[in-house]
């Protein structure tokens, strides 16, 4: 019903339930050890920026586009590339088409 | 030889077609590709479907003979049909780019990329 | 459960009637035109459900339309239903149903919905006959009718430029697919005499032009199906589209994909083990380019995913990336064709299907729920959503883990299959695509953390949940995914392996029709 053989091994997800499961009871444990001492509205809840002051919440919000910005600034040789390619003109679409379709006849017929 | 031009012809309109879809810049000759491309196919379907001196295939009053095959011109009646539905599609399509764009230019048609 | 062969011909009738009798209806109330719609999707889902039980029990099942006689063996359409058509055939209603029953509010305040559903029905009723017929030009009629409606449907805001800009791209990629396939099919018939995929498999001689109509096949479905590096309309037309429609889109090119199976394994099955070009046997030659196509799919899609700003653009690139590991899996199921992992391969990428087709639905699904709530779609521009909409919220992190391949979710358990598999066939392809999993995870946490996290952004203070239709469309989706991560077994037992077994045993569908005399 629940283990699935894959011929080198096997994957059984009630085993990761159980594990999950567990976790989240250590993790809820863990918290409940916390200090006691937290009171809303005051100064405590206050983020604390070196004694700078706070931006507004727009500016806090890291976008999207930046958040993986290193990752796609040391692979950027790839996206230039990558860019060039999906040119978005529909010309395009059909020559990768034709291209494509080339190298299947090349390999498969001659 | 001469029973092979309509091969040639088949080869030549669907290469024509593909041309027109690659290097063409305007909309409306692209749509003018695609239905090459599709008169391509239904030459080729006709073609197949063609037998020497034979006559209409209806059983009911046939004068004797070689019948030829009907398969094929169905085959080609609805790939028409269908082409028509196509045509009439992407032209309506490219009235709405118009309209949205100000241009019929393929290279200018492409808020969509990357 | 036994259920009379006119079943077959009710699936694809139901939703072509409808799709006639909803203007008509619309006419009369709104309201009741919805109720109609949803009431005939469902019946019909729930006729495809019990002719999938009779088929997985007792085997392939025929119709014939038109001359029953065996003296006029051409005029007449066979419909020939086996265990990989039907498996197709539950996603396409499942979420052709989820879709319909979302719509209701997601497109409350559009008009012309009268033209909105029949569309959708016609478009049913092409994705069914597409994966139930076994006639090859009929499956020609059934992919264009699966083009024409779906690239209206694509196009359906005419007020957006992009909606029209994607549909045109849409419509004259797959009209020109289709040609090609109906070329194909001319090359084929021309040979043979015969539009039968069973009666064409059965004499089948690879000749040149059977190469260059399986090389014309292959490539133009494949192009419907989406695959790198004539995957370029998908993210235009998944991302503009209406969300609705999204969802029944990925089920559409999934129906194109089913076309490649079975043109490959039933009807190129007789001739796969031939030996081709360099001494090496055709089987190889297709699976290995297959195989090429797939890695570069799964390599572009994931690093695509990454730099989207646009929430459904983003999510067309991980569902290329996903139609990449289908295509491993089957890649892999056709290389190693007769061994055990070649087996557990197929096993895998026809697992992934289903799987896909879910997790990627269910996030076009919340997609377009966050559009319906904020009229966002730019990622650049959400923030702190969670705070508004909690159940969206859970649904997404569902369809994330589980498009991620996050164990204990059923994208993990399709995925397990595919690098165990892939790992025997060559260890580097086991590891791209392992690390792309990861990365595609990686794409889902930023539009997690950007979306949903973060502070409450002022402009949002007001952001309502969305309607409950919506939230049950979501619902149903999200439990199906999570029922089939917890017993990923009972799945494969009963829906996929029937399917793989219906895939390799070609002989069985050949024999069905040539050998019974149907």
């Amino acid at each position: 019903m629940f283990t699935v053989e894959t011929g080198s091994g096997f994957w059984n997800p009630i085993i990761w339930v159980i594990a999950i499961v567990v976790t989240f009871l250590l993790i809820y444990i863990l918290r409940s050890l916390g200090k006691k001492g937290y009171k809303k509205d005051t100064e405590q809840v206050k983020s604390f920026l070196s004694g700078n002051p706070e931006y507004p919440k727009e500016k806090m919000h890291i976008k999207a586009s930046n958040l993986y910005w290193g990752f796609t600034t040391s692979l950027k040789g790839l996206y230039t590339l990558l860019r060039k390619m999906h040119t978005g003109n529909t010309s395009d679409y059909v020559l990768w088409f034709v291209i494509i379709l080339a190298i299947f006849l090349l390999v498969e017929v001659i | 030889m001469i029973f092979n031009i309509p091969y040639i012809a088949v080869a030549v309109l669907i290469l024509l077609g593909l041309y027109a879809l690659i290097f063409k810049r305007n909309l409306i000759k692209m749509v003018i590709g695609i239905t090459l491309i599709e008169s391509g196919v239904n030459l080729f379907l006709i073609t197949l479907g063609y037998r020497k001196e034979s006559i209409a295939p209806i059983y009911t009053s046939s004068p004797g003979g070689v019948m030829a095959f009907p398969v094929p011109q169905a085959l080609t009646l609805t790939s028409i049909v269908i082409g028509v539905a196509v045509i009439a599609l992407m032209l309506s399509l490219v009235m709405h780019i118009y309209r949205h764009y100000g241009t019929l230019d393929v290279r200018k048609v492409r808020r969509l990329k990357e | 459960m036994n259920v009379p062969d006119y079943t077959i011909a009710l699936v694809v009738a139901i939703p072509l009637l409808g799709a006639f009798l909803t203007p008509l209806v619309g006419r009369i109330n709104d309201k009741l035109r919805n109720i109609f719609v949803i009431l005939v999707l469902t019946l019909n889902a729930f006729l495809v459900f019990l002719l999938a039980s009779d088929v997985l029990t007792t085997g392939i099942k025929t119709y014939v339309f038109g001359a029953q006689d065996i003296s006029y063996p051409i005029v007449r359409i066979l419909f020939e239903v086996d265990a990989m058509s039907i498996f197709m055939a539950i996603i396409s209603s499942i979420l052709v149903t989820v879709a319909v029953i979302y719509s209701w509010s997601f497109m409350k305040e559009n008009t012309g919905l009268d033209k909105y559903y029949t569309l959708i029905l016609l478009l049913t009723a092409g994705m069914l006959g597409m994966v139930l017929t076994g006639d090859m030009f009929n499956f020609f009629v059934f992919l264009e009718i699966t083009s024409i409606a779906s690239c209206a449907l694509i196009a359906f805001w005419t007020h957006k430029g992009e909606s029209v800009e994607a549909g045109f791209k849409y419509i004259v990629i797959s009209a020109m697919g289709a040609l090609f396939v109906l070329f194909a099919i001319a090359l084929l018939y021309g040979q043979y005499n015969a539009l039968n995929i069973a009666l064409l498999s059965s004499v089948i001689q690879y000749t040149f032009l059977d190469k260059i109509a399986l090389v014309l096949l292959i490539v133009a479905l494949a192009m419907k199906a989406g695959i790198v590096p004539m995957h370029m309309w998908l993210p235009d037309s998944y991302g503009s589209a209406p969300s609705s429609i999204s969802i029944i889109l990925v089920s559409a090119t999934l129906a194109s994909l089913y076309g490649v199976f079975r043109v490959i394994f039933t009807l190129y099955g007789n001739v796969l083990s031939k030996i081709a070009n360099f001494g090496i046997p055709v089987n190889v030659l297709i699976g290995w380019l297959i195989v090429a196509l797939a890695v570069i799919s799964i390599l572009i899609g994931v690093f695509m995913a990454l730099i989207q700003s646009d929430f459904k653009r983003l999510i067309a690139y991980g569902a290329v990336a996903e139609l990449g590991y289908m295509f491993l899996g089957i890649g892999t199921g056709i290389v190693a064709l007769g061994t055990a992992y070649g087996k557990t391969a197929l096993d895998g990428g026809i697992f992934h299907v289903i799987n896909d087709a879910l997790d990627v639905g269910l996030l076009f699904l919340v997609a377009g729920a966050i559009y319906y709530a904020t009229k966002e779609t730019s990622l650049d521009k959400l923030g702190g959503l969670a705070r508004n909409m909690k159940y969206t919220t859970v649904f997404f992190i569902i369809g994330f883990l589980a498009v991620a391949g996050m164990p204990p979710l059923n994208g993990f358990a399709s995925k397990l299959l595919i690098y165990e598999s892939t790992f025997q066939l060559n260890p580097i392809l086991a590891i791209v695509a392992i690390l792309c999993s990861i990365l595609l995870l990686a794409v889902f946490v930023k539009v997690f953390y950007s979306a949903f996290m973060g502070p409450q952004l002022p402009k949002f203070k007001d952001v309502k949940e969305v309607p409950k239709s919506m939230l049950f469309s979501m619902g149903i989706i999200a439990c199906i995914i999570v029922i089939f991560g917890l017993f990923p077994e009972f799945i494969i037992n009963n829906l996929v392996e029937p399917a793989a077994n219906a895939l390799i045993g070609y002989s069985e569908y050949i024999s069905q029709v040539v050998v019974g005399g149907i």
